[in-house]
C-alpha cells in the first residue's frame, strides 16, 4: 500500500512505524480541530458570543494551552475508587478511538489497514468505548458516575441497532464490507445512466443517512442525547471523578470518535476520498483525496454539532422509544425496499 | 454489480492478498489497540513530572456535591432498560446474520485459496435470497410487534 506512495519496498514494521506516528499526531489533532472550529467558534457564533480570544491568532491555541494546563493537574484518584478498573476506562475509550481508524480511506493507498471486514469492524469497535465508560462510571464508586454509566450503556443498547441496520443498506448496494470497495462502488456507479458523478449514496440511501445521523449523535452522547453526561442532572456523569489528564483522555475520545465517525458517514453515504473527475487510479487522488475527505467529513460534523447546539435534551425513556419504535422499524424497511429494488432494477 | 467493475479493488484486497497478509492485518489492529497503551502512559509519565503532588484526606473523598459521602460506594440500582437490553442481544445476533447475506445479495464474491487464486466466483443470491431474508426479518419484525402490544417497550 504505501510503496506506491514513497514509491520504495518498505518492511512490515517500517510501514506499521510510519502508520503509528502519523495516527499518533493525526488523531489528536482531529479532537482539536474539531473543538476549536466547532465547539469554540461556530457555538460562539451561534450564541452571540465572542469565544475564546486570547490563547494565540483569533484564540485557536486555546485547546492546546488547555491541555498544558490540564498536563499541570494534580493526579486524583478517589480512595473508595476501584484503582485498576479506573486507569484503565480511559485506555479502553482511547483504543477504541484509535481502532476505529484503522480502516478509514483518506485515498486510493492511503488507509491504515484495508481490512475485508471494514464497516463491521468500525461497528464493533467504536461500540468497545462505552465498556470504557461503563468501566468508569463503575469504578469511580461515585453515585453520580455510576448512573452516567448506566445511562451511557442504555443509549448503546437503543441505538447501536439503527446505526448497524443503517449501514445495511449501503452494503447491499456496494456488495462489500470494505471501506474502500464501499468507495469504490460510489465511483463506479451512475445516475440514470450518466456516470459522471458516480452515485454518492446518500442519494439512494437518505433513510439510512438520516438514521445514522441521529445514531452517531446518540452514540457520541452528543446533545440532544447527553444524557450520559447532563451536567444539571449527573454532573459530568462517568467522568465525574476524573481529573486532569485522565479526564482529558475522555475528551479526547469524545471528539476523535465524533472525527472518525464523520468519516465513516462520510465515507459510506458521501463518496469518502473520492471526487468526480478525478481517476480514483491515478496517483492524483492520493493528493487530492485527503482533502475531499476532509471537507466531506467538515460537512458531516457541521450537521453532528448544528443538532448539538440547537435542541435541547430528551428524557432517557423518550429516547428508548425512539430508537425501539420509530429508528429500528423503519430501519428494517429501509433494508428490505433496498434489497427488493436491488434484485428487482 | 459485475466482478470486472470492481476488479481493481479486488486485484488490491481479497484476491491478491495472501493468507499471512490477513493475519497480518489484524497485528496492525493489535498494534493500534496498544497504541492507546502507549499514548496514555506516555502522556501520564510527563505529566507526573511537571504536576504537583500534595496529598490532602479532602481530596480523595467521592464527590457528592460538596457534602460528605452518604452510604454505599455501589447502591443497589434498578436498570430500568433491561427489557430493552434482552431485545437488543436478539437484534444484534439477527445483524451479525444480515451483514454476509447484504455483501452477497447483489454482487459475486470470489473465493480465494491461501496464495490468492481465484478458484470459485459465487453468483449473486438475487430474489430466492431476498425472499429468505425477508422472511427472516418478518419474523424478528413479528417479535418486535409482539414486544410492544405487550407493553415493554416503555419505561418502566
Amino acid at each position: 500500500m504505501s510503496e506506491l506512495i514513497f514509491a520504495i519496498e518498505l518492511a512490515y514494521w517500517q510501514q506499521t512505524l510510519i502508520k503509528v506516528l502519523v495516527a499518533a499526531v493525526l488523531i489528536p489533532t482531529t479532537a482539536l480541530i474539531l473543538g476549536i472550529v466547532f465547539l469554540f467558534k461556530m457555538m460562539s457564533w451561534m450564541q452571540s458570543r465572542m469565544g475564546p480570544q486570547e490563547a494565540g491568532p483569533r484564540g485557536l491555541l486555546q485547546l492546546a494551552a488547555d491541555g498544558l494546563k490540564f498536563l499541570q493537574k494534580e493526579d486524583i484518584i478517589p480512595d473508595r475508587a476501584d484503582r485498576f478498573v479506573f486507569k484503565a476506562a480511559p485506555v479502553v475509550v482511547l483504543a477504541s478511538t484509535f481502532l476505529t481508524y484503522v480502516i478509514l480511506p483518506a485515498g486510493p493507498d492511503l488507509i491504515i489497514e484495508n481490512l475485508p471486514t471494514g464497516i463491521f469492524f468500525a461497528m464493533a469497535v467504536s461500540s468497545l468505548s462505552v465498556v470504557g465508560v461503563l468501566m468508569a462510571g463503575w469504578s469511580s464508586s461515585n453515585k453520580y458516575a455510576l448512573m452516567g454509566g448506566l445511562r451511557a450503556g442504555g443509549q448503546l443498547i437503543a441505538y447501536e441497532l439503527p446505526l448497524i441496520l443503517a449501514v445495511m443498506g449501503v452494503v447491499i448496494q456496494a456488495g462489500s464490507l470494505s471501506m474502500q470497495d464501499i468507495v469504490w462502488a460510489q465511483a463506479d456507479g451512475s445516475m440514470f445512466g450518466f456516470g459522471g458523478l458516480g452515485l454518492p449514496f446518500v442519494i439512494t440511501q437518505i433513510v439510512a443517512f438520516f438514521i445514522f445521523m441521529v445514531a452517531i449523535q446518540a452514540e457520541l452522547t452528543q446533545p440532544p442525547f447527553d444524557m450520559p453526561v447532563a451536567e444539571s442532572e449527573v454532573v459530568g456523569g462517568f467522568h465525574v471523578e476524573y481529573t486532569g489528564f485522565r479526564f482529558l483522555f475522555f475528551f479526547l475520545g469524545e471528539f476523535a470518535t465524533a472525527f472518525a465517525f464523520a468519516a465513516i458517514a462520510a465515507t459510506l453515504f458521501l463518496g469518502g476520498w473520492w471526487v468526480p473527475g478525478i481517476d480514483p487510479n491515478s496517483a492524483l487522488a492520493n493528493i487530492v483525496g485527503p482533502i475531499a475527505l476532509f471537507v466531506k467529513i467538515m460537512v458531516v460534523a457541521f450537521l453532528i454539532f448544528w443538532f448539538r447546539f440547537t435542541y435541547p435534551r430528551f428524557r432517557e425513556d423518550q429516547l428508548q422509544r425512539f430508537a425501539w419504535k420509530y429508528l429500528i422499524p423503519l430501519a428494517l424497511a429501509n433494508i428490505t425496499i433496498t434489497g427488493i429494488l436491488v434484485v428487482v432494477l | 454489480m459485475l466482478l470486472t467493475d470492481i476488479s481493481p479493488l479486488l486485484s488490491a484486497t481479497t484476491a491478491g492478498e495472501s493468507y499471512s497478509d490477513f493475519v497480518r492485518s489484524y497485528l496492525t489492529v493489535a498494534i493500534f489497540g496498544l497504541l492507546a497503551l502507549g499514548m496514555v502512559a506516555l502522556l501520564l509519565g510527563v505529566g507526573s513530572i511537571i504536576r504537583p503532588n500534595r496529598p490532602q484526606p479532602g481530596k480523595y473523598l467521592t464527590y457528592e456535591s460538596g457534602v460528605d459521602p452518604v452510604g454505599e460506594a455501589w447502591p443497589q440500582t434498578q436498570v430500568r432498560y433491561y427489557i430493552f437490553a434482552l431485545l437488543f442481544v436478539i437484534f444484534d445476533v439477527e445483524a451479525v446474520f444480515i451483514f454476509p447475506w447484504a455483501t452477497r445479495l447483489d454482487s459475486e464474491t470470489a473465493l480465494v485459496d491461501s496464495s490468492g487464486n481465484v478458484f470459485e466466483i459465487l453468483g449473486p443470491y438475487g430474489s430466492y435470497g431476498l425472499v429468505k431474508m425477508l422472511l427472516f426479518i418478518a419474523v424478528l419484525a413479528l417479535g418486535l410487534v409482539y414486544a410492544w402490544r405487550k407493553k415493554v417497550l416503555r419505561w418502566m
